[in-house]
């Protein structure tokens, strides 16, 4: 039984009549016209000012705060991580503002475009003129997935940035005090900023498997897209009852706030690194889930 | 299928149909691999006992107290499993965990940060260089909460709510705070000590096997009560082989299951720590409390601590112990207030400790037994409070005896 009969039925066709065999670079661009397709459209934008607008208005509400002269949140450690330390040091507000966003912002806008990835294009009627180019469903798929991911990257750095700018604008900069108390410089500081922004696109990457997985599911782009947000949801609900211990160090958004211990000195190792072998695991789950859904589905649309 | 050869579509479709499902098989591969890992490393990790030279229970002693570690970094990890029910409540009003929600004076007071580790699993960073320098880290969620030992300066520093406490020349302030809510000593060190105090005629202490603490080897000491009535089981110590630094603590109950205390390092250096470490300035805009302030601030707070009310009343004067060993038994009068109930002001700490308690009856009359899994008490309705690590029935023949 030779897989590839099935296995892409359209490449194979295209393969047949002798139209042209997909190279590496043919690859890259398939994946550059969809990024540019992904980015150009109105809702991702629109996403995009979303998450840029949070650090915005976290900036802003700590500065009226703590305009006369009382500390942030209370004084008693409530609200987003590191709010307290955003008066010394605007630097701290790319890491509150990720803290802030990370719980549902930034997974609701992977959802959004992680559900929109097949479905949307099976909706839109435009998923079979994807195929009929020799894509191969398992290229598509790949390269749907690698936009996705591009998103986290982008989405994330976003709000980092906007948060700098945001911080600098306001707040004053500076050698920063990490949260076990020892110092390090600016310099050090952006670095470990930098680092936390791709360990928090890196915690995207369990949701937008399961997003791709959602997607190949059904022929509606919202549907998916609200299947991927409500498990977003349900997850981090159950991620709240203590009951519930046993599994969850199995939830993609358990370890997700571990980026925290980047900000320790020594940095904490320990849950950072099962929090990234827990989206590869995600990945390879969701991953392999939808390539079985999608190269054996029948594509109407 | 020789007989359908020729009915192609029929067979073609049942073998696609097939190929289609055999598919699933990577992701729930995949899925299966990662829960044999996940179900097989640790119990490969844990299965290989190092092979080390026979040694006494004396020597080993020995070892310990001659240990003469002045330098260290290391990983804690300390579970506490008391068998208090459900202290998440209790806990988040006590020590802010988590969501940081306590708003005394400061919550970079050492003390307040102490309960926390009366209840769950928790990590502890220390690290040490010489007598001078010590820091101890807790490590939540997004924050850190650290006391630093540098010279004559003891900085603690919580992070959650950019909040330092700051005593001057006391090594041993921190500690006295320590001690005074007793039973949680933060090292496996101190842990150690505390129970070899404990040794006599009452107690035998044997090594019992090898093991691996931290990717060290270490002997394992066990040290059991000899008498019954009490509810320690047996309290083992791997004291590090080279060294003669306990890694690892933990005491099982005599009710068996889970141990009660569990704590040891997951990692530990004997290097020089950076000097960097123990340097603490409070960041700008941080709130520091000093030392002395805090007490009167507490006062002007007029929010009750439940636990710490508790505390304080237990704490009252008349302390008497009954027999010894480790069946001894703490007697004290809180002057004759009974036990916290709705009315004295305890609210719901009152009524979630009426329905902890067990009401007794006997010579001395009649009171309440609350029990832990390690610790029980006996408060008798005039206010007379017994407790001890021994059992309910043990409580109530000292009450007896008492009368």
């Amino acid at each position: 039984m030779s897989r590839a009969e099935v296995a892409e039925p359209s490449a194979e066709a295209a393969e047949a009549v002798g139209v042209r065999t997909p190279g590496p670079l043919w690859t890259l661009g398939l994946l550059r016209n969809e990024l540019a397709t992904t980015l150009r459209r109105w809702r991702t934008i629109a996403l995009l000012g979303v998450l840029a607008a949070v650090p915005v208005l976290v900036g802003i509400a700590v500065k009226i705060e703590t305009s006369d002269g009382s500390s942030a949140g209370g004084g008693g450690g409530e609200g987003p991580a590191f709010i307290a330390q955003i008066t010394n040091n605007g630097l701290f507000l790319v890491f509150t503002a990720l803290a802030a966003t990370l719980p549902f912002f930034l997974p609701m806008a992977v959802g959004v475009i992680a559900g929109d990835a097949i479905a949307g294009e099976a909706n839109a009627g435009t998923l079979r003129y994807l195929l009929v180019a020799p894509a191969g469903r398992t290229r598509l798929l790949l390269t749907k997935y690698a936009t996705t991911l591009a998103f986290c990257v982008i989405a994330t750095l976003v709000v980092a940035t906007s948060a700098l700018i945001v911080g600098a604008l306001l707040f004053p900069l500076g050698e920063l005090t990490t949260i076990s108390g020892t110092r390090i410089s600016f310099g050090e500081g952006l670095g470990r900023a930098l680092l936390i922004a791709l360990v928090v696109a890196a915690s995207l990457i369990g949701v937008a498997a399961l997003g791709l997985f959602v997607s190949t599911l059904t022929n509606s782009g919202i549907a998916a897209m609200a299947t991927t947000v409500g498990l977003l949801i349900t997850v981090q609900i159950l991620d709240q009852i203590p009951q519930l211990h046993a599994i969850q160090p199995y939830f993609f958004s358990h370890y997700w706030l571990s980026f925290a211990d980047l900000m320790r000195d020594p940095v904490y190792w320990d849950d950072l690194i099962r929090n990234l072998e827990l989206q590869g695991l995600y990945a390879a789950v969701f991953g392999a889930a939808a390539w079985a859904r999608f190269t054996a589905k029948d594509i109407t649309a | 299928m020789a007989p359908y050869e020729s009915d192609d579509n029929t067979n073609e479709d049942l073998r696609t149909g097939r190929r289609k499902a055999a598919r699933y098989v990577v992701p729930v591969a995949v899925v299966g691999v990662a829960a044999a890992t996940i179900g097989l490393v640790p119990a490969f990790a844990g299965s290989g006992d190092p092979d080390l030279p026979d040694i006494t229970a004396e020597q080993l002693i020995e070892k310990i107290a001659a240990s003469d570690v002045q330098q260290l970094s290391g990983t804690v990890k300390i579970s506490t499993d008391l068998g208090l029910p459900s202290l998440g409540g209790l806990e988040s009003s006590l020590g802010g965990m988590g969501s940081g929600g306590d708003d005394s004076g400061s919550s970079a007071d050492p003390s307040a940060k102490l309960m926390e580790l009366a209840s769950g699993t928790h990590t502890l960073r220390v690290a040490a260089d010489g007598e001078d320098k010590q820091k101890l880290s807790l490590l939540d969620k997004a924050s850190e909460y650290s006391v630093i030992h540098n010279g004559d300066e003891v900085w603690a520093y919580d992070s959650a709510s950019n909040e330092a406490y700051h005593m001057k020349d006391s090594s041993g302030a921190a500690k006295d705070k320590g001690g005074k809510s007793e039973d949680v000593p933060a090292t496996p060190k101190e842990m150690a000590d505390e129970a070899l105090k404990a040794v006599d005629d009452t107690t035998s202490v044997t090594v019992d096997g090898t093991a691996q603490v931290a990717g060290r080897d270490a002997y394992k000491l066990l040290i059991k009560p000899k008498e019954s009535g009490s509810t320690v089981g047996a309290i083992s110590i791997a004291v590090d082989a080279k060294t003669g630094l306990p890694l690892k603590f933990t005491l099982t109950p005599t009710s068996g299951g889970a141990a009660v205390i569990d704590a040891g390092f997951t990692k530990v250096d004997f290097s020089k720590p950076a000097a960097s470490t123990f340097d603490f300035s409070p960041p700008k805009g941080t709130k520091v409390t000093e030392g002395e302030d805090l007490k009167a601030e507490d006062k002007g707070r007029a929010r009750p601590k439940d636990g710490e009310d508790l505390g304080k009343e237990l704490e009252g004067e008349g302390l008497k112990v009954i027999g010894e060993g480790w069946s001894s038994i703490a007697q004290f009068d809180t002057g004759g207030e009974g036990m916290p109930s709705e009315e004295s002001g305890a609210g719901d700490a009152g009524r979630f400790l009426d329905s902890l308690g067990d009401q007794v009856s006997g010579k001395f009359g009649s009171g309440t037994v609350f029990s832990t899994r390690l610790v029980n008490a006996l408060i008798t309705d005039d206010g007379k409070v017994y407790a001890g690590a021994v059992t309910k029935d043990a409580l109530v023949k000292a009450a007896n005896a008492a009368e």
